[in-house]
């Protein structure tokens, strides 16, 4: 177990970045000031009013989180060719965004829609299929945010930090700061951490495979290391290639989380607050920046693979996640590991706090005002989602404390497939009000309780678990005669989609009533200048 | 606008060949190293920047 006193140097070139982000953190509150933080469009949107390289950084700084940082190149070290879905996911991600979120923006732009439940609540009138809209949204965002612990805890496991007295603290800083400024501070934070991870990552990328002996030996010593069986499975570790069991596992896999991705709540806080169409749509070009950089990242797997790098143990348990960086640890100076550690624990910041700003959202405006109070001003909407942010955030700190880490990860597994669920009501409705609002409901449900029922099924060898053990299911566990693997969310939006298909069909020719659609065609090419715009 | 929508089309490529795993589930041909699976797979990012840049520019508006 790694020991804080070898570590000095790299604590505190961290702490010493850390503090210095903290300050932005409290400073960004007067960055591109407003009359008032008072309104939801100021605290939770940053006025709703940033242009092209703020969205840039706060979207990527939002999109890929420590947590994918960290777990990507460790599912890759366990694993193999599996992980690098991270590519194709965040590849596909931005054509599709660029059709649906466009659209989002404008509508919510002209209605003044801060969350994805409020434009479902608008679009179909249905309170109740806004209501399972942002519950789904809330539950599946809060273990997302605590994920972003556990990222910070690998990097001060393996500088020898031990307990949660730090990340306590870290969190706290991460709270107040985010109560006072708002999406203002990840937005200013997001600019470091990127250009920490930037840098971090190009040296790596030059550094570790010149130490080690060029990209044709991490290859091949990954492959060699890979091929190796688990004990507990009788099988080889992974492949650096696709078999024929994983590559639709793989595709489904990349597909589904491009789309759970951009529902995500925290998603479409970052798209709301850009100023206008063009910003949104130059970004969806821009942005893949980050998918090349995650690609190298990564890569950081195999690097660790053929460094013979060993995961830090603790309680008699491997945690892979501290792969990265025990990796830096062996490979760069001090304090450049320190600085390298910085720009993950950074990382987790931005994230956490543009996910307990959206999820304070939801409940503010699709909870608190719909269901507790219909008055309340536009102040009191900021002071309610501002404490609910708190609230989150501790919410997530407690997950961590007092449940075993290993439950947040499982809930952020089953978060992706709940999300996805949304997709009808938030998606295919910026498109069509064709479906009704009571076959997307039942769909929504029932894709719920499709993907639960299957993540249940699904045991995990490696850690005698019998269920929630991961997301890719074997067709062999539905009874199929096959030792093919598939995306659990994948099915389940398939079972929903069905659902809301079938049902809507149904409901229309019984000529049950619609609701009334608050929105006009023309609101979904509005645009900030243009003279339709009301807001 | 209807007559540029078409452009839109162009959005499918960066979606469906990132996923058609077996154009590059091989290790060769390689490229510097890197078996065809990873760097193919990292050559996608610019064919979705250019493909997202292109329809962009051939819908945006006028003014």
């Amino acid at each position: 177990m790694p020991n804080a006193s070898d570590h000095v140097t790299e604590l505190i070139v961290f702490t010493t970045l850390f503090a210095i982000v903290s300050g932005l953190g409290f400073v960004a509150a007067r960055w591109r000031r407003a009359e008032s933080l008072d309104h939801l469009d100021e605290w939770g949107l940053g006025g709703r009013n940033f242009g092209g390289w703020i969205t840039w950084f706060l979207l990527g700084g939002d999109l890929y989180t420590a947590y994918t940082f960290v777990a990507v190149p460790a599912l890759v070290f366990a694993s193999g060719a599996i992980g690098f879905y991270a590519v194709p996911y965040t590849i596909i991600m931005y054509p599709i965004v660029f059709m649906v979120m466009t659209r989002l923006w404008s509508v919510s732009y002209r209605h003044g829609y801060v969350t994805p439940a409020d434009f479902v609540r608008g679009r179909f009138g249905s309170p109740t299929l806004a209501l399972l809209v942002a519950i789904t949204g809330i539950v599946a965002t809060m273990p997302y945010i605590a994920l972003q612990l556990i990222g910070i805890e690998a990097v001060l496991k393996v500088m020898g930090v031990h307990g949660h007295l730090p990340i306590i603290i870290a969190f706290l800083i991460l709270a107040v700061y985010t109560y006072n400024s708002g999406l203002r501070a990840p937005a200013l934070i997001a600019f470091v951490k990127d250009t920490l991870i930037y840098l971090v990552i190009i040296v790596a990328v030059i550094v570790i495979p010149y130490k080690l002996g060029g990209w044709g030996f991490i290859f091949g010593s990954a492959e060699q290391a890979l091929a190796q069986t688990n004990p507990k499975t009788g099988l080889p570790r992974g492949s650096i290639l696709l078999n024929a069991n994983n590559q639709l596992q793989y595709i489904t896999l990349a597909l589904g989380s491009a789309l759970a991705l951009f529902l995500y709540p925290h998603s479409l806080t970052s798209v709301l607050a850009a100023k206008n169409r063009d910003t949104i749509r130059k970004n969806m070009s821009a942005l893949p920046a980050y998918t090349f950089l995650l690609g190298l990242i990564a890569l950081l797997g195999y690097m660790a693979l053929a460094a013979g790098i060993k995961p830090v143990t603790s309680g008699g348990k491997a945690d892979t996640n501290t792969i990265v960086p025990q990796l830096f640890d062996q490979m760069f100076p001090n304090w450049f590991a320190g600085v390298a550690y910085a720009a993950i624990a950074i990382g987790a910041l931005v994230p956490a706090s543009i996910m307990s700003i959206a999820a304070a959202n939801l409940f503010t405006r699709n909870i608190y005002k719909e269901y507790l109070r219909k008055d309340a001003s536009a102040r009191q909407e900021a002071s309610v989602s501002k404490l609910t942010s708190l609230v989150v955030k501790i919410g997530a700190v407690a997950v961590i404390l007092f449940l075993d880490p290993q439950f947040a990860i499982d809930l952020q597994l089953i978060g992706g497939v709940l999300i996805l669920q949304t997709l009808p009501a938030v998606a295919i409705g910026v498109f069509t009000r064709w479906l009704h609002p009571w076959a997307l409901s039942t769909g929504l449900v029932a894709g719920l309780a499709v993907g639960i029922g299957m993540l249940y099924q699904i045991p995990n060898p490696n850690n005698g678990k019998a269920h929630f053990g991961g997301s890719a299911y074997k067709l062999a566990l539905a009874g199929f005669d096959s030792d093919k693997q598939i995306y659990v969310g994948f099915v389940a939006l398939l079972v929903n989609l069905v659902v809301v298909v079938v049902l809507t069909a149904v409901l229309r020719s019984a000529g049950a009533p619609q609701g009334v659609d608050a929105t006009a065609a023309d609101d979904y090419e509005a645009d900030r200048g243009t003279a339709d715009a009301t807001v | 606008m209807p007559n540029r929508s078409h452009w839109y089309w162009l959005l499918l490529v960066p979606i469906v060949i990132p996923l058609s795993t077996p154009l590059f589930n091989s290790k060769t041909p390689e490229l510097f190293g890197f078996p065809l699976f990873y760097w193919l797979q990292l050559a996608f990012v610019l064919l979705g920047v250019g493909c997202t840049a292109v329809v962009h520019l051939k819908t945006k508006r006028e003014g």
